[in-house]
């Protein structure tokens, strides 16, 4: 399974984006487009779990579906380790699909409600010509694997589950194709806290016995902290900041991440927050600010940022989008 | 005790246990629970059966000749003897017409809604999960059809193709297959949405498999109760076209047929002339109220 060895990215998205075209005037014209993604550009290497993080609208469920081609990117390429997809001498997205799978929010809205659960982890190993018993065996084997003992579960239905249950067996359905690459869009958002936690150490075993990689997109900072080996912070359709887990949660470098982590409640009465919390909502992604999108909510906001748009730049440990980490790029604050 | 037995471990390191499988109901079995303990649904499937069984055995259930005319014994009134509900204006039994004439009304009432039901869940359940301009061509050419009253559009197709049960039968599919499109593709629609049809797509399954097993179950269900449905207004309006004339032609016994020409005896004998309305009063009314408990029984979430 493994071509370009551990060096090379399993997965490099270059220049995605995708305007989502507002059906108005008199014809049903698209006259305005929200930009859901707007050239963004990442790699996802071998084994690791990227963490992808934002507020709500931001674009991070719309990475997942365009990293799975579930919608089609306006424009951008995507190479899987080292095959160019949907493109001559590269994959096919069908090929794509078996090996990148994803795990929906809604674990009852994700599961058909009138299949068995074993015929619906059967769907898609039949769907690439797998034997309808061997379908079933593997289905089996998956429910054990995910903790739900298949004398019980295999034949019931998805109302029959509770909550945990439901997002186990998505969980195993996504693994039904011995995928390599797994995107986890709030997997694990609409659990309760306690099954959350077994849900979050069943990914993690399951990880390293299938040696699989994650891309884990949540809004909730300390889930992505625990279970992420680097962490993307999102905001209106572009990456504000990227990098290892460790320098972005101990030493934020965009005033963004800066507030996103500030606003995290702490157990601590102690690490009160003190910096401003974020004002306001974000800005309409339909008409996005000039220069810096986040200019309009931030303190440190100067010219610069409404003329030009700043670009990713390594500083170290992270790359950061801000005119304030650009050398010479005419803020007051820039090094 | 302290000894475990080791063949009590039926879970192979599973970690969550349920209530044992034997309790697992299908959806299906769910719906005929709920219908057995329906009693309006339960009556109307009773009668039903009852006026669809007798139809298609009239002939072997040895009543007299619906065909056969008599000068001397015209509107018999309800309870004569040997005519227990009476003759119509030629003499015919009413009863052995009445029973007769289910076959036909039946049919017409039937068949057109099958056949719609094939072409219009085709074409919606194609513009449904398709969408984009698959959806848009085929929805407009669907509000063409909706842009006329279906009485009228029925009678005028059925008048331009001219009168005979098999223009009646055509006339009535081609109405009945703009509404039975529309609903299957809002039902269509809105299953596409949901996310275990994505998560389909995203398993790289092909349209026709995801159709199959994903959409289709999910989606038979409220276009057949919306079908059995338009099975008491096909009666009606097949019925309304051998009323005017447009349908059935004499002498063949069909409920708005006799009704039509037992017109004149409405004040001689206002029960008899009734009595064709009464069964197709009673046809239809049956179809929509069981099409009503079938709505009912599948409407389960959980």
């Amino acid at each position: 399974m493994d071509r370009g060895g551990s060096a090379q990215p399993l997965l490099l998205a270059r220049d995605l984006r995708k305007h989502f075209p507002i059906a108005g005037g008199l014809l049903g014209r698209a006259t305005r487009v929200v930009r859901a993604v707007d050239d963004l550009s990442l790699s996802v290497e071998k084994g690791e779990t990227l963490g992808v993080v934002g507020e709500s609208g931001c674009g991070k469920s719309t990475v997942a579906r365009l990293l799975m081609r579930l919608i089609k990117p306006d424009r951008g390429t995507m190479v899987l380790d080292g095959d160019p997809v949907d493109q001559p001498h590269g994959i096919t997205v069908n090929e794509l699909r078996r090996q990148v799978q994803m795990v929906f929010q809604d674990s009852y809205a994700s599961l058909n409600p009138r299949l068995t659960i074993v015929e619906t982890l059967a769907f898609a190993p039949k769907a690439h010509g797998l034997p309808s018993a061997e379908a079933r065996a593997r289905s089996r084997d998956l429910l054990a694997k995910v903790g739900l003992d298949p004398v019980h579960f295999a034949d019931r239905y998805p109302h029959e589950l509770s909550g945990g249950q439901r997002q186990r067996v998505n969980i195993a359905r996504a693994l039904a194709l011995r995928p390599r690459l797994v995107i986890l869009d709030e997997a694990v958002s609409a659990l309760d806290k306690s099954v959350e936690a077994q849900v979050l150490n069943m990914l993690a075993d399951l990880k390293s016995e299938f040696g699989l990689t994650y891309v884990f997109i949540s809004h909730d900072l300390n889930v992505v902290q625990y279970l992420s080996d680097r962490v993307m912070v999102m905001y209106l359709g572009k990456i504000v900041e990227i990098g290892p887990v460790d320098a972005i949660y101990s030493d934020p470098q965009h005033p963004y991440t800066r507030a996103l982590l500030s606003a995290r409640p702490s157990m601590d009465p102690r690490k009160r927050t003190r910096e401003a919390p974020i004002q306001g909502d974000p800005p309409n992604p339909i008409d996005p600010p000039s220069g810096c999108r986040f200019r309009t909510r931030c303190p440190f906001a100067e010219d610069v940022c409404a003329k030009a748009e700043p670009l990713l730049t390594d500083t170290g440990a992270q790359e950061v989008a801000c005119h304030m980490r650009i050398k010479g790029s005419g803020h007051t604050r820039a090094p | 005790m302290a000894i475990q037995s080791p063949s009590l471990d039926l879970g192979g390191g599973a970690g969550v246990r349920a209530t044992p499988a034997a309790q697992v109901r299908g959806y299906w079995q769910q719906v005929g629970r709920r219908l057995r303990r329906d009693p309006v649904t339960l009556v109307c499937a009773v009668v039903l059966l009852l006026i669809v069984a007798s139809a298609l055995a009239a002939p072997w259930l040895g009543f007299a000749d619906p065909y056969k005319t008599s000068m001397i014994r015209r509107l018999y009134p309800v309870g004569s003897p040997n005519h227990l509900l009476g003759t119509d204006e030629l003499g015919r039994d009413m009863l052995s017409r009445l029973i007769h004439g289910g076959r036909l009304s039946l049919f017409m009432g039937v068949t057109p809604v099958v056949c719609a039901l094939l072409i219009g869940g085709l074409l919606g359940i194609t513009a449904g999960f398709m969408g984009g301009r698959v959806n848009m061509l085929i929805m407009r050419i669907m509000d063409v059809f909706y842009a006329f009253p279906s009485v009228l559009l029925a009678i005028s197709l059925s008048g331009a193709m001219g009168a005979g049960a098999e223009n009646t039968l055509l006339s009535l599919t081609l109405v009945f297959i703009p509404p039975i499109c529309r609903v299957s593709e809002s039902v269509t629609t809105q299953v596409r949405g949901f996310d275990f049809v994505e998560a389909a797509r995203a398993s790289g399954a092909g349209t026709l498999a995801i159709v199959r097993v994903h959409v289709l179950g999910n989606v038979l269900g409220p276009i057949l109760v919306y079908a059995t449905s338009l099975i008491s207004v096909a009666i009606i309006l097949a019925a309304g076209l051998s009323f005017l004339g447009l349908g059935v032609k004499p002498p063949e016994p069909e409920w708005g047929l006799m009704l039509n020409t037992l017109r004149q005896a409405i004040y001689v004998n206002p029960l008899l002339a009734a009595l064709p309305g009464v069964m197709i009063f009673l046809t239809s009314i049956c179809f929509n109220l069981m099409s009503d408990g079938l709505r009912a029984a599948m409407d389960v979430k959980a």
